[in-house]
Protein backbone atom coordinates (compact mmCIF):
# COMPACT_ATOMS: atom_id res chain seq x y z
CA UNK A 1 0.00 0.00 0.00
CA UNK A 2 1.41 3.31 -1.28
CA UNK A 3 2.39 5.71 1.78
CA UNK A 4 0.57 9.02 2.02
CA UNK A 5 1.49 12.15 0.76
CA UNK A 6 1.16 15.44 3.02
CA UNK A 7 1.67 18.36 1.40
CA UNK A 8 1.71 21.97 3.78
CA UNK A 9 0.78 24.51 1.90
CA UNK A 10 -1.59 28.02 2.09
CA UNK A 11 -3.95 29.68 -0.25
CA UNK A 12 -1.83 31.66 -3.24
CA UNK A 13 0.98 30.25 -3.11
CA UNK A 14 2.51 30.09 -6.47
CA UNK A 15 4.99 27.77 -4.62
CA UNK A 16 3.20 25.24 -3.38
CA UNK A 17 0.85 25.95 -6.70
CA UNK A 18 3.81 24.20 -8.42
CA UNK A 19 4.41 21.49 -5.97
CA UNK A 20 0.65 20.83 -6.94
CA UNK A 21 1.08 20.63 -10.41
CA UNK A 22 4.16 17.82 -9.65
CA UNK A 23 2.56 15.76 -8.05
CA UNK A 24 -0.87 15.56 -10.29
CA UNK A 25 1.30 14.98 -13.52
CA UNK A 26 2.87 12.21 -11.89
CA UNK A 27 -0.56 11.13 -10.63
CA UNK A 28 0.19 10.85 -6.94
CA UNK A 29 -2.32 11.37 -4.64
CA UNK A 30 -2.08 13.83 -1.47
CA UNK A 31 -3.89 15.60 1.03
CA UNK A 32 -3.34 19.30 0.92
CA UNK A 33 -3.21 20.78 4.36
CA UNK A 34 -3.38 24.03 4.47
CA UNK A 35 -1.80 26.71 6.90
CA UNK A 36 -2.37 30.29 7.74
CA UNK A 37 1.00 31.88 7.37
CA UNK A 38 -0.12 34.56 9.99
CA UNK A 39 -0.56 31.65 12.44
CA UNK A 40 1.90 28.79 11.80
CA UNK A 41 1.02 25.45 13.20
CA UNK A 42 3.04 23.28 14.79
CA UNK A 43 2.73 20.88 12.18
CA UNK A 44 4.91 23.55 9.58
CA UNK A 45 7.29 24.75 12.60
CA UNK A 46 8.37 21.35 13.63
CA UNK A 47 9.41 19.83 9.59
CA UNK A 48 10.85 23.32 8.50
CA UNK A 49 12.14 24.55 11.25
CA UNK A 50 15.06 27.11 9.73
CA UNK A 51 12.54 28.32 6.67
CA UNK A 52 9.15 28.03 8.34
CA UNK A 53 8.01 28.28 4.84
CA UNK A 54 5.82 26.49 2.78
CA UNK A 55 5.69 24.13 0.38
CA UNK A 56 6.70 21.30 2.43
CA UNK A 57 6.13 17.41 1.72
CA UNK A 58 6.04 14.48 3.83
CA UNK A 59 6.27 11.40 2.34
CA UNK A 60 5.09 8.50 4.98
CA UNK A 61 7.13 8.89 7.76
CA UNK A 62 10.43 10.14 6.24
CA UNK A 63 11.50 13.70 7.39
CA UNK A 64 10.17 16.84 5.51
CA UNK A 65 11.40 17.63 2.03
CA UNK A 66 11.34 21.76 1.87
CA UNK A 67 11.98 23.84 -1.38
CA UNK A 68 9.51 24.01 -4.27
CA UNK A 69 12.32 22.82 -6.90
CA UNK A 70 13.63 20.36 -4.71
CA UNK A 71 10.63 18.70 -3.89
CA UNK A 72 9.72 18.72 -7.53
CA UNK A 73 13.25 16.94 -8.26
CA UNK A 74 12.43 14.38 -5.28
CA UNK A 75 8.84 13.80 -6.85
CA UNK A 76 9.99 13.03 -10.14
CA UNK A 77 12.86 10.43 -8.42
CA UNK A 78 10.71 8.89 -5.86
CA UNK A 79 7.24 8.14 -7.87
CA UNK A 80 6.55 6.53 -11.11
CA UNK A 81 4.81 8.34 -14.49
CA UNK A 82 5.95 10.58 -16.80
CA UNK A 83 8.89 12.41 -16.09
CA UNK A 84 9.21 15.99 -15.50
CA UNK A 85 12.77 16.37 -16.08
CA UNK A 86 14.39 15.41 -19.77
CA UNK A 87 16.13 12.05 -19.68
CA UNK A 88 19.10 13.62 -21.31
CA UNK A 89 21.75 14.74 -18.73
CA UNK A 90 22.56 17.92 -20.94
CA UNK A 91 19.06 18.81 -21.02
CA UNK A 92 18.24 18.28 -17.72
CA UNK A 93 20.98 20.58 -16.92
CA UNK A 94 19.35 23.32 -18.90
CA UNK A 95 16.36 22.81 -17.41
CA UNK A 96 17.97 23.50 -13.86
CA UNK A 97 19.91 26.07 -15.24
CA UNK A 98 16.71 28.34 -16.05
CA UNK A 99 14.93 27.02 -13.39
CA UNK A 100 17.78 28.95 -11.53
CA UNK A 101 17.78 31.70 -13.61
CA UNK A 102 14.00 32.31 -12.53
CA UNK A 103 15.17 32.26 -8.95
CA UNK A 104 17.58 35.18 -9.95
CA UNK A 105 15.23 37.41 -11.69
CA UNK A 106 13.00 37.26 -8.68
CA UNK A 107 14.76 40.74 -7.42
CA UNK A 108 14.28 42.42 -10.16
CA UNK A 109 10.72 41.29 -10.64
CA UNK A 110 9.90 42.38 -7.02
CA UNK A 111 11.90 45.64 -7.83
CA UNK A 112 9.65 46.74 -10.49
CA UNK A 113 6.44 45.89 -9.50
CA UNK A 114 6.97 47.78 -5.77
CA UNK A 115 9.12 50.43 -6.27
CA UNK A 116 8.68 54.16 -8.65
CA UNK A 117 10.56 56.47 -10.22
CA UNK A 118 14.36 55.35 -11.70
CA UNK A 119 15.08 52.43 -9.90
CA UNK A 120 11.67 51.10 -10.69
CA UNK A 121 12.31 52.01 -14.45
CA UNK A 122 15.58 50.32 -14.43
CA UNK A 123 14.50 47.16 -12.85
CA UNK A 124 11.50 46.97 -15.60
CA UNK A 125 14.20 47.03 -17.96
CA UNK A 126 16.20 44.05 -16.76
CA UNK A 127 13.12 42.09 -15.76
CA UNK A 128 11.87 42.25 -19.48
CA UNK A 129 15.11 41.26 -21.08
CA UNK A 130 15.06 38.61 -18.24
CA UNK A 131 11.46 37.48 -19.87
CA UNK A 132 13.39 37.48 -23.25
CA UNK A 133 15.70 35.50 -22.40
CA UNK A 134 13.19 32.97 -20.72
CA UNK A 135 10.99 33.37 -23.86
CA UNK A 136 13.85 32.39 -26.03
CA UNK A 137 13.87 28.87 -24.38
CA UNK A 138 10.76 27.73 -25.64
CA UNK A 139 11.38 25.19 -28.16
CA UNK A 140 9.77 26.03 -31.73
CA UNK A 141 6.37 24.69 -32.19
CA UNK A 142 5.73 23.18 -29.13
CA UNK A 143 3.54 24.48 -26.53
CA UNK A 144 5.44 24.56 -23.25
CA UNK A 145 9.06 24.32 -22.77
CA UNK A 146 9.15 20.51 -21.64
CA UNK A 147 7.58 20.12 -25.33
CA UNK A 148 4.02 18.94 -25.57
CA UNK A 149 3.56 18.32 -22.17
CA UNK A 150 4.43 20.35 -19.02
CA UNK A 151 8.16 19.58 -17.33
CA UNK A 152 10.46 20.85 -14.90
CA UNK A 153 10.76 24.03 -16.38
CA UNK A 154 7.02 25.07 -17.33
CA UNK A 155 6.47 24.33 -13.64
CA UNK A 156 8.87 26.53 -12.85
CA UNK A 157 8.31 29.73 -14.38
CA UNK A 158 4.44 28.92 -14.08
CA UNK A 159 4.09 31.41 -11.65
CA UNK A 160 4.53 33.99 -14.48
CA UNK A 161 1.39 32.76 -16.17
CA UNK A 162 -0.82 33.29 -13.38
CA UNK A 163 0.70 35.52 -10.53
CA UNK A 164 2.44 37.86 -12.75
CA UNK A 165 -0.91 39.04 -13.44
CA UNK A 166 -2.19 38.99 -9.76
CA UNK A 167 0.73 41.07 -8.80
CA UNK A 168 0.36 43.75 -11.64
CA UNK A 169 -3.07 44.40 -10.81
CA UNK A 170 -2.15 44.94 -7.49
CA UNK A 171 0.57 47.31 -8.36
CA UNK A 172 -0.55 48.97 -10.91
CA UNK A 173 2.11 47.99 -12.97
CA UNK A 174 2.23 46.33 -16.33
CA UNK A 175 5.64 43.88 -17.14
CA UNK A 176 4.24 40.99 -19.06
CA UNK A 177 3.25 42.42 -22.59
CA UNK A 178 1.62 40.87 -25.75
CA UNK A 179 3.63 42.88 -27.92
CA UNK A 180 6.89 42.47 -26.00
CA UNK A 181 6.60 39.15 -25.46
CA UNK A 182 4.31 37.27 -27.31
CA UNK A 183 5.57 33.80 -27.41
CA UNK A 184 5.57 33.75 -23.67
CA UNK A 185 2.52 35.40 -23.34
CA UNK A 186 1.20 32.55 -25.61
CA UNK A 187 2.46 29.96 -23.53
CA UNK A 188 1.22 31.22 -20.48
CA UNK A 189 -2.60 30.96 -21.97
CA UNK A 190 -1.47 27.46 -22.58
CA UNK A 191 -0.53 26.89 -19.00
CA UNK A 192 -3.43 27.96 -17.44
CA UNK A 193 -5.66 25.71 -19.90
CA UNK A 194 -4.03 23.11 -18.93
CA UNK A 195 -6.25 20.04 -17.53
CA UNK A 196 -4.03 19.32 -14.44
CA UNK A 197 -2.68 22.73 -14.23
CA UNK A 198 -6.48 24.32 -13.70
CA UNK A 199 -7.03 21.43 -10.71
CA UNK A 200 -4.68 23.42 -8.89
CA UNK A 201 -4.79 26.81 -10.01
CA UNK A 202 -6.34 28.80 -7.39
CA UNK A 203 -9.16 31.32 -8.19
CA UNK A 204 -7.43 34.91 -9.34
CA UNK A 205 -9.73 37.14 -7.95
CA UNK A 206 -9.49 35.51 -4.98
CA UNK A 207 -5.81 35.82 -4.91
CA UNK A 208 -5.77 39.15 -5.47
CA UNK A 209 -7.81 39.44 -2.51
CA UNK A 210 -5.85 37.66 0.16
CA UNK A 211 -2.54 39.32 -1.49
CA UNK A 212 -3.96 42.65 -1.89
CA UNK A 213 -3.82 42.91 1.85
CA UNK A 214 0.19 42.44 2.05
CA UNK A 215 1.12 45.34 -0.53
CA UNK A 216 2.50 46.95 2.43
CA UNK A 217 5.12 44.09 2.83
CA UNK A 218 5.93 43.91 -0.26
CA UNK A 219 6.96 47.27 -0.98
CA UNK A 220 9.14 47.27 2.05
CA UNK A 221 10.47 44.19 0.67
CA UNK A 222 11.25 45.77 -2.72
CA UNK A 223 12.62 48.83 -1.39
CA UNK A 224 15.23 46.89 0.75
CA UNK A 225 16.45 44.56 -2.44
CA UNK A 226 16.81 47.42 -3.61
CA UNK A 227 19.01 49.03 -1.22
CA UNK A 228 21.15 46.33 -1.49
CA UNK A 229 21.87 46.75 -5.17
CA UNK B 1 29.99 5.72 -25.55
CA UNK B 2 33.10 5.78 -23.85
CA UNK B 3 32.62 9.83 -21.62
CA UNK B 4 36.18 9.47 -21.22
CA UNK B 5 36.53 10.02 -24.98
CA UNK B 6 34.44 13.51 -25.02
CA UNK B 7 36.52 16.76 -24.89
CA UNK B 8 35.90 18.63 -21.58
CA UNK B 9 36.99 22.35 -21.06
CA UNK B 10 36.82 24.00 -17.55
CA UNK B 11 36.52 27.93 -17.91
CA UNK B 12 37.83 29.17 -14.60
CA UNK B 13 39.59 31.69 -12.37
CA UNK B 14 42.39 30.79 -10.01
CA UNK B 15 40.63 32.45 -6.69
CA UNK B 16 36.72 31.58 -7.15
CA UNK B 17 35.83 28.98 -5.08
CA UNK B 18 32.55 27.90 -7.48
CA UNK B 19 35.41 27.23 -10.25
CA UNK B 20 37.37 24.76 -7.31
CA UNK B 21 33.45 22.85 -6.83
CA UNK B 22 33.97 22.27 -10.40
CA UNK B 23 37.10 20.65 -10.26
CA UNK B 24 36.76 18.58 -7.26
CA UNK B 25 33.72 16.78 -8.87
CA UNK B 26 35.38 16.27 -11.95
CA UNK B 27 38.09 14.79 -9.69
CA UNK B 28 35.53 12.71 -8.18
CA UNK B 29 34.88 11.31 -11.34
CA UNK B 30 38.44 10.83 -12.44
CA UNK B 31 37.68 13.20 -15.94
CA UNK B 32 40.49 14.31 -17.70
CA UNK B 33 39.88 18.37 -18.73
CA UNK B 34 41.39 21.13 -20.48
CA UNK B 35 41.40 24.24 -17.81
CA UNK B 36 41.39 28.00 -19.38
CA UNK B 37 41.82 30.52 -17.28
CA UNK B 38 39.88 33.54 -17.40
CA UNK B 39 40.96 36.54 -16.58
CA UNK B 40 37.23 38.33 -15.36
CA UNK B 41 38.53 41.67 -16.02
CA UNK B 42 39.05 40.91 -20.07
CA UNK B 43 36.82 37.90 -20.71
CA UNK B 44 37.38 35.68 -23.62
CA UNK B 45 35.52 35.63 -26.58
CA UNK B 46 35.01 32.07 -25.86
CA UNK B 47 33.72 32.42 -22.50
CA UNK B 48 31.38 35.18 -23.66
CA UNK B 49 29.86 32.59 -26.20
CA UNK B 50 29.77 29.98 -23.72
CA UNK B 51 27.79 32.16 -21.03
CA UNK B 52 26.31 35.07 -22.68
CA UNK B 53 23.56 35.14 -19.92
CA UNK B 54 25.73 35.67 -16.74
CA UNK B 55 29.14 36.06 -17.97
CA UNK B 56 31.08 34.42 -15.51
CA UNK B 57 32.87 31.06 -14.42
CA UNK B 58 32.86 28.51 -14.08
CA UNK B 59 31.23 27.31 -17.43
CA UNK B 60 32.14 23.22 -18.30
CA UNK B 61 31.93 22.78 -22.03
CA UNK B 62 31.77 19.36 -22.69
CA UNK B 63 31.33 17.73 -26.44
CA UNK B 64 31.01 21.43 -27.58
CA UNK B 65 28.31 22.11 -25.14
CA UNK B 66 28.22 24.56 -22.38
CA UNK B 67 26.72 24.25 -18.93
CA UNK B 68 26.80 27.22 -16.82
CA UNK B 69 26.33 27.86 -12.76
CA UNK B 70 28.66 25.49 -10.20
CA UNK B 71 25.31 23.66 -8.47
CA UNK B 72 23.98 22.89 -12.35
CA UNK B 73 27.57 21.98 -13.08
CA UNK B 74 27.96 19.34 -10.65
CA UNK B 75 24.98 17.89 -11.00
CA UNK B 76 25.66 16.84 -14.71
CA UNK B 77 28.82 15.55 -14.16
CA UNK B 78 27.36 13.15 -11.79
CA UNK B 79 25.03 12.58 -14.73
CA UNK B 80 27.26 11.87 -17.48
CA UNK B 81 30.20 10.11 -15.81
CA UNK B 82 27.39 8.25 -13.81
CA UNK B 83 28.98 4.80 -12.87
CA UNK B 84 32.49 6.75 -13.12
CA UNK B 85 34.80 7.33 -9.52
CA UNK B 86 32.72 8.18 -6.70
CA UNK B 87 28.77 8.95 -6.11
CA UNK B 88 28.13 13.16 -6.08
CA UNK B 89 24.69 12.69 -5.29
CA UNK B 90 23.80 9.88 -3.26
CA UNK B 91 21.57 7.01 -4.81
CA UNK B 92 18.07 6.97 -3.07
CA UNK B 93 15.62 9.93 -3.84
CA UNK B 94 14.93 10.91 -0.05
CA UNK B 95 18.67 10.85 0.48
CA UNK B 96 19.02 13.19 -2.59
CA UNK B 97 16.63 15.72 -1.88
CA UNK B 98 18.04 16.04 1.66
CA UNK B 99 21.53 16.66 -0.23
CA UNK B 100 20.24 18.73 -2.47
CA UNK B 101 18.44 21.01 0.66
CA UNK B 102 21.90 21.26 2.51
CA UNK B 103 23.93 22.03 -0.56
CA UNK B 104 21.57 25.29 -1.15
CA UNK B 105 22.06 26.02 2.68
CA UNK B 106 25.62 27.01 2.16
CA UNK B 107 24.70 30.09 -0.03
CA UNK B 108 21.53 30.58 1.23
CA UNK B 109 21.89 30.70 4.89
CA UNK B 110 25.79 30.38 5.69
CA UNK B 111 27.88 32.40 3.37
CA UNK B 112 26.35 35.65 3.76
CA UNK B 113 26.36 36.56 7.54
CA UNK B 114 30.39 35.06 7.33
CA UNK B 115 31.01 37.62 3.67
CA UNK B 116 29.28 39.93 5.81
CA UNK B 117 31.69 39.56 8.76
CA UNK B 118 34.47 39.37 6.92
CA UNK B 119 33.24 42.77 5.00
CA UNK B 120 32.60 44.77 7.89
CA UNK B 121 34.80 46.97 9.46
CA UNK B 122 33.96 46.65 12.68
CA UNK B 123 31.68 47.22 16.13
CA UNK B 124 28.13 45.92 16.33
CA UNK B 125 27.46 45.72 12.89
CA UNK B 126 30.47 43.06 12.62
CA UNK B 127 29.68 41.66 15.83
CA UNK B 128 25.89 41.07 14.55
CA UNK B 129 27.25 39.05 11.05
CA UNK B 130 29.57 37.36 13.61
CA UNK B 131 26.38 36.10 15.85
CA UNK B 132 24.37 35.38 12.92
CA UNK B 133 27.04 33.25 11.09
CA UNK B 134 27.71 31.01 14.37
CA UNK B 135 23.82 30.38 14.40
CA UNK B 136 24.03 29.21 10.77
CA UNK B 137 27.39 26.71 11.85
CA UNK B 138 25.21 25.64 14.94
CA UNK B 139 22.67 24.29 12.51
CA UNK B 140 25.45 22.74 9.81
CA UNK B 141 27.35 21.48 13.23
CA UNK B 142 24.16 19.55 14.40
CA UNK B 143 23.43 17.99 11.10
CA UNK B 144 26.79 17.01 10.79
CA UNK B 145 26.86 15.57 14.02
CA UNK B 146 23.76 13.70 13.59
CA UNK B 147 24.83 12.22 10.55
CA UNK B 148 27.56 10.77 12.28
CA UNK B 149 29.50 10.05 8.90
CA UNK B 150 32.67 11.53 8.08
CA UNK B 151 31.38 13.62 5.24
CA UNK B 152 27.68 15.16 4.85
CA UNK B 153 26.22 12.04 3.50
CA UNK B 154 28.98 9.22 3.94
CA UNK B 155 32.64 7.97 3.88
CA UNK B 156 33.53 10.28 0.42
CA UNK B 157 32.84 14.00 -0.56
CA UNK B 158 29.53 14.24 -1.94
CA UNK B 159 27.33 17.18 -3.18
CA UNK B 160 26.97 19.14 0.43
CA UNK B 161 30.73 19.06 0.90
CA UNK B 162 31.68 20.29 -2.41
CA UNK B 163 28.94 23.18 -1.63
CA UNK B 164 30.69 23.69 2.07
CA UNK B 165 33.92 23.02 0.53
CA UNK B 166 35.76 26.26 -0.14
CA UNK B 167 35.27 27.20 3.18
CA UNK B 168 37.12 24.79 5.22
CA UNK B 169 40.09 27.26 3.83
CA UNK B 170 38.73 30.38 3.52
CA UNK B 171 37.23 30.67 6.71
CA UNK B 172 40.90 30.05 8.53
CA UNK B 173 42.16 32.98 6.22
CA UNK B 174 39.16 35.27 7.43
CA UNK B 175 39.86 34.26 11.00
CA UNK B 176 43.75 35.17 10.69
CA UNK B 177 42.81 38.58 8.42
CA UNK B 178 40.61 39.46 11.00
CA UNK B 179 42.01 37.84 14.23
CA UNK B 180 38.80 36.24 15.47
CA UNK B 181 37.44 32.66 15.63
CA UNK B 182 34.92 31.45 13.86
CA UNK B 183 35.28 27.74 14.07
CA UNK B 184 36.46 27.29 17.48
CA UNK B 185 36.55 23.25 17.65
CA UNK B 186 35.11 23.10 21.28
CA UNK B 187 32.13 24.50 19.60
CA UNK B 188 31.80 23.21 16.96
CA UNK B 189 33.78 19.86 16.91
CA UNK B 190 32.22 17.80 13.78
CA UNK B 191 32.60 20.88 11.32
CA UNK B 192 36.73 21.21 12.62
CA UNK B 193 37.17 18.32 11.97
CA UNK B 194 35.27 17.93 8.87
CA UNK B 195 37.44 20.50 7.24
CA UNK B 196 40.86 18.86 8.00
CA UNK B 197 39.12 15.45 6.65
CA UNK B 198 38.24 17.69 3.31
CA UNK B 199 41.38 19.42 2.44
CA UNK B 200 42.71 16.31 2.98
CA UNK B 201 40.60 13.98 0.94
CA UNK B 202 41.72 12.67 -2.53
CA UNK B 203 39.60 14.55 -5.13
CA UNK B 204 40.50 18.06 -2.92
CA UNK B 205 44.18 17.96 -1.99
CA UNK B 206 45.71 18.23 -4.96
CA UNK B 207 43.21 20.55 -6.46
CA UNK B 208 43.61 23.60 -3.97
CA UNK B 209 44.03 27.67 -4.53
CA UNK B 210 47.18 29.22 -4.15
CA UNK B 211 46.94 29.77 -0.45
CA UNK B 212 49.65 32.96 0.26
CA UNK B 213 47.85 34.42 -3.15
CA UNK B 214 44.64 34.03 -2.23
CA UNK B 215 45.68 35.07 1.29
CA UNK B 216 46.95 38.33 -0.11
CA UNK B 217 43.98 39.00 -2.37
CA UNK B 218 41.40 38.66 0.47
CA UNK B 219 43.60 40.83 2.80
CA UNK B 220 43.01 43.37 0.14
CA UNK B 221 39.42 42.69 0.02
CA UNK B 222 39.36 43.56 3.76
CA UNK B 223 41.06 46.40 3.39
CA UNK B 224 39.00 48.26 0.78
CA UNK B 225 35.83 47.34 3.14
CA UNK B 226 37.59 48.70 6.05
CA UNK B 227 38.74 52.16 4.71
CA UNK B 228 35.25 52.71 2.24
CA UNK B 229 33.15 51.99 5.75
Amino acid sequence: MAEPVKLIGCFGSPFVHRVEVALRLKGVPYELIEEDLNNKSDLLLKHNPFHQKVPVLLHGDRPAVCESLIIIEYIDEAFSGPSLLPSDPYERAMARFWAAFMYKCKDSMWIALWTDGEVQAASAREMKANLTLIERQLPEGKKFFGGDTIGFLDIAVGGIAHWMGVFEEIAGVHLLIEEEHPALCRWAREYILDETVGQCLPDRDRVVAALTPRKELYVSIAKAMAAQK
Amino acid sequence: MDHQQEKVQLFGMWASPYVYKVKWALSIKGVEYEYVEEDLWNKSRQLLKHNPVHKKVPVLVYNGKPVAESDVIVQFIDDVWKGHGGRILPEEPHERAMARFWARFVPDKLSPPIWKWFTTAGGEEQDAAHDAAMEQLRVLEEELAHGGNEFFAGDSVGLVDLSLGALAYVIPMYEEIIGERLVIEERFPSLYAWMGRFLAAPPVKDHLPPMEELKLRFRAIREYFVKNA
